[in-house]
């Protein structure tokens, strides 16, 4: 068979864990990188605002209050040994992305610059402190494309527009993946030790996001489909400031440079909300303010969407009214040349979507579906556990938004998510070499692409009553306004048939396109029985926690419950049914507490 | 509004070269290019095939001709080129189906350029940061937007006569570490731009510039890797 290849480490997605991971591992392994689209379209690029770290650059900060910020942001869902792990390691994980060259931008003296972001705050004084180090507002772009230069220097193989469709498993243990060479239409066989998946998120199952079409959730996906638990899936954080009805991202750093939220009043509501850190309140509090002000008549002409103001006068003015000031002590004075230099990209796709210039008028926003706390359930080496004991699949790893470790817990604090891939992302790395030194490689099963080809051939032989565009709609379209800001019984359970409704259609579902090259039509259908698959756990996993918490707000139970909640979800399929389980919180230096912000 | 897109199809499992297809869909204003292509897709014909990813114009994944100019899908509205709309691949690329152009030499063009810190010294004892003013960092602000969606390198009258030449999307990779104060490579990449393929083919026609969906000044760049080349300083 010509297209067999052999690997010690496999890392499938070229996101900036994926890269992370292939750097690390290898430098002690033979490893390939396999992603679907050119490293450089990995969504990594789309994130804006900054990566934490209590560097201290303008004030005093430690990593202990990012530790802290990060528990009560996760509304103590998150596992604290995680959380200190990637706390205390947030300083070194971004000095060596400067060290990789990254073009952070600069304080006066020539140190990485800081900004304040949501949730993080100095823990004496509880107000915001500038944690988060940022390049413009294209951070993540920046530690994309540093990472992927480092993996060019380091001359990591890369297989680029490939699709990883299936995990193969031998004996409880990784053996590899399958994939689809875009290009050719061929199948691919990747023999490997260990595999890491780092495979992103999955917002497209909702109508309003700010997540990537590649975003189809597809690593979780295919573990599902072996019998592997999914994590806390009911954990689906919105972003407070989308573009109104495109659901583009407005970073959070605009708030962090003062911007304030406005509503149909023309009232600045946050300090409602959260009287002490008020528009820098964290974003599941964000976006339910949001949601409670549209409710209750005062959103923009009686419509769903608020207002974002970053028009120097308004930023002058409450900043004043605040008491903020520049760290040398000085009144923050901005001007319309500010807003362009700290958020040049926010005016772009303002001025080119909105027809709007920011320094001038206010952007109409909404909270836009962004990031997945749930996902693959890992420990904090990357090592994918299937239980509440801890119990792992040899060579088996997850790292990214597709992993649940869990530091995000019920809510990830904004600038986390680029700290998490760079930091498990590495140890995910360094652990698949350390384990592929002393494996052996599994014996692959005699056809290993026959699950992936059954996958394709039922696509292409549906009865092609359905259409995939049109059941990709409504599939949004239900997991947005029944399991999204916020939840209840009766629309959870009505969405929950729906997908699984939806999931019998996909049966009909012909791919018209009968060619090899380049059939991006099958690979969409393909994409959707994955958002489909995720879908579906999604709406269980949150239909079946009866509190509120962190992402997860349910009208019919308002409140946190400590008492029969504090653990995680765990969720399998096996033999065509969901299966529940759970797992407890590590909890050590932080007793759960109400949370006020 | 209704809308006409003739769009270039060519399936290599069944053409003998490519053709032009019009569709006639529903759009808004509003609509992206990207939207109404994703419209076809969906409701017209399944096996029209491009390229996107972010559909907010940051992964650099559906450059395209739109109306004979280079563009971003996602990023190019229906108020903004009319009701009568021609989409066709990238040129100076070979086509590989309909939209999607082989990426391979583009990219292999951007490693050439040593797209990576060279710097070979200590770092500072502390383990800290390397330090750099922020007028320094200012220096290559611009060239650190590129998305390398290529639609600079595929507009270059040079890089149509030459597919050899690097072509404008990777001499703004070079000047992002050519002048970053932090890195030692700059000789090593400028000896590069030197030769044949380099600099030279650079004929200042500006349709880099004029394409770039980032406002890179690329043609701008290029002749400030040409004056370092010249000088051989580096302000």
């Amino acid at each position: 068979m010509a297209n067999v290849h052999q690997f010690e480490v496999i890392v499938v997605g070229a996101g900036g864990a994926g890269l992370m991971a292939g750097l690390y591992a290898s430098r002690g392994a033979k490893t390939a990188i396999i992603s679907k689209m050119y490293p450089t379209r990995s969504h990594t690029g789309a994130a804006q605002g900054g990566i934490s770290a209590a560097l201290g650059n303008y004030e005093e900060d430690k990593p202990e209050w990012h530790m802290y910020d990060t528990v009560k942001g996760s509304d103590y869902l998150g596992d604290q040994d995680a959380i200190e792990f990637m706390t205390s390691e947030a300083i070194d994980a971004v000095l060596e992305l400067e060290h990789m060259g990254l073009p952070f931008d600069r304080t006066p003296e020539g140190r990485i610059s800081q900004r304040p972001f949501g949730g993080h705050t100095n823990n004496e004084t509880g107000q915001p402190v500038r944690r988060a180090a940022h390049a413009a507002d294209r951070t993540g772009h920046m530690i994309l494309q540093t990472l992927y230069q480092q993996c060019i220097k380091n001359e990591v193989t890369f297989f680029d527009e490939y699709q990883v469709l299936d995990f193969i498993m031998v004996d409880g243990k990784a053996a590899g993946v399958v994939a689809v060479e875009l290009a050719s239409g061929e199948l691919h066989t990747f023999h490997a030790k260990a595999v890491i998946f780092a495979t992103g998120g999955y917002g497209r199952i909702f109508e309003v996001t700010s997540n990537a079409y590649a975003y189809t959730g597809d690593g979780c996906s295919i573990l599902l489909k072996k019998g592997l638990p999914l994590e806390d899936m009911e954990f689906f954080q919105f972003h407070p400031t989308g573009i109104y009805k495109l659901g583009i991202l407005i970073t959070e750093g605009a708030r962090g440079e003062g911007a304030v939220l406005i509503n149909g009043k023309g009232e600045r509501f946050m300090p409602k909300y959260a009287a002490t850190v008020k528009d820098l309140a964290s974003r599941d509090v964000v976006s339910r303010a949001i949601y409670t002000e549209i409710k209750e008549g005062r959103g923009i002409n009686g419509k769903n969407y608020v207002y974002l103001d970053i028009r120097p006068e308004t930023v002058n003015r409450y900043a004043a009214e605040d008491g903020r000031t520049n760290p040398d002590g000085s009144p923050i004075i901005i001007t319309g040349e500010t807003v362009l230099k700290k958020i040049p990209d926010i005016v772009d796709f303002c001025r080119v979507y909105l027809g709007v210039d920011p320094v001038t008028q206010l952007m109409p926003t909404q909270p836009t579906a962004h990031y997945a706390m749930g996902g693959i359930p890992t420990n904090k080496f990357g090592e994918v556990v299937t239980d509440d004991k801890g119990t792992t699949i040899p060579g088996l790893y997850a790292a990214g938004e597709c992993a649940c470790v869990s530091v995000h817990g019920a809510n990830r604090l904004g600038t986390n998510s680029l700290l998490d891939i760079v930091v498990f992302g590495k140890h995910a790395g360094l652990k698949a070499a350390e384990y592929s030194k002393t494996a052996q490689f599994g014996k692959m099963p005699q056809d290993a692409e026959a699950g992936a080809r059954s996958e394709f051939e039922a696509l292409m032989n549906g009865s092609g009553k359905e259409n995939v565009y049109d059941l990709s709609n409504e599939m949004k379209n239900v997991m947005f306004a029944d399991v999204g800001i916020y939840r209840n019984e009766k629309d959870m359970q009505s969405a929950l048939e729906k997908i699984r409704e939806m999931q019998k259609r996909f049966k009909d579902v012909k791919v018209s396109d009968t060619g090899k090259v380049f059939n991006t039509e099958l690979l969409n259908a393909w994409e959707l029985g994955n958002l489909l698959d995720v879908a579906e756990v999604v709406a269980a996993s949150a239909l079946n926690r009866k509190e509120s918490r962190g992402g997860h707000s349910r009208e019919d139970y308002p409140e946190r419950d400590d008492e029969n909640w504090l653990k995680h979800t765990l969720i399998a399929k096996r033999n065509g049914k969901l299966e529940i389980s759970y797992k407890p919180v590590v909890i050590t230096k932080h007793q759960p507490k109400p949370r006020v912000y | 509004m209704e809308i006409t897109v003739k769009i270039f199809r060519y399936n290599p499992e069944k053409d003998q070269r490519g053709h032009y297809v019009s569709y006639t869909v529903e759009a808004d204003p509003n609509d992206r290019v990207l939207d109404v292509l994703e419209l076809i897709k969906g409701h017209k014909d399944g096996s029209l095939s491009f390229r996107r990813s972010c559909a907010h114009g940051v992964c650099g994944s559906d450059a395209m001709r739109i109306n004979g100019r280079n563009m971003l899908a996602c990023k190019t509205l229906i108020r903004d080129v009319g009701a009568n709309i021609t989409v066709e691949p990238l040129m100076g690329l070979k086509v590989a189906k309909d939209l999607i152009v082989d990426m391979d030499p583009f990219f292999d063009n951007y490693k050439k350029m040593l797209p990576y810190m060279i710097n070979e010294s200590p770092l500072p004892a502390d383990g800290r940061e390397r330090l750099q003013s922020p007028e320094q960092r200012a220096r290559f602000d611009e060239s650190t937007k590129c998305i390398m969606c290529a639609a600079c390198t595929t507009s270059c009258p040079s890089f149509w006569a030459s597919d050899e030449y690097y072509g404008p999307a990777a001499l703004v990779a070079a000047h992002r570490f050519v002048f970053d104060s932090r890195d030692e490579g700059a000789s090593q990449r400028l000896e590069i731009l030197s030769e044949t393929n380099g600099t030279v083919r650079c004929h200042t026609a500006y349709n880099c510039t004029n394409a770039c969906p980032r406002d890179i000044q690329v043609t701008k760049a290029i002749g400030e890797l040409k004056m370092a080349m010249v000088t051989g300083k580096l302000e």
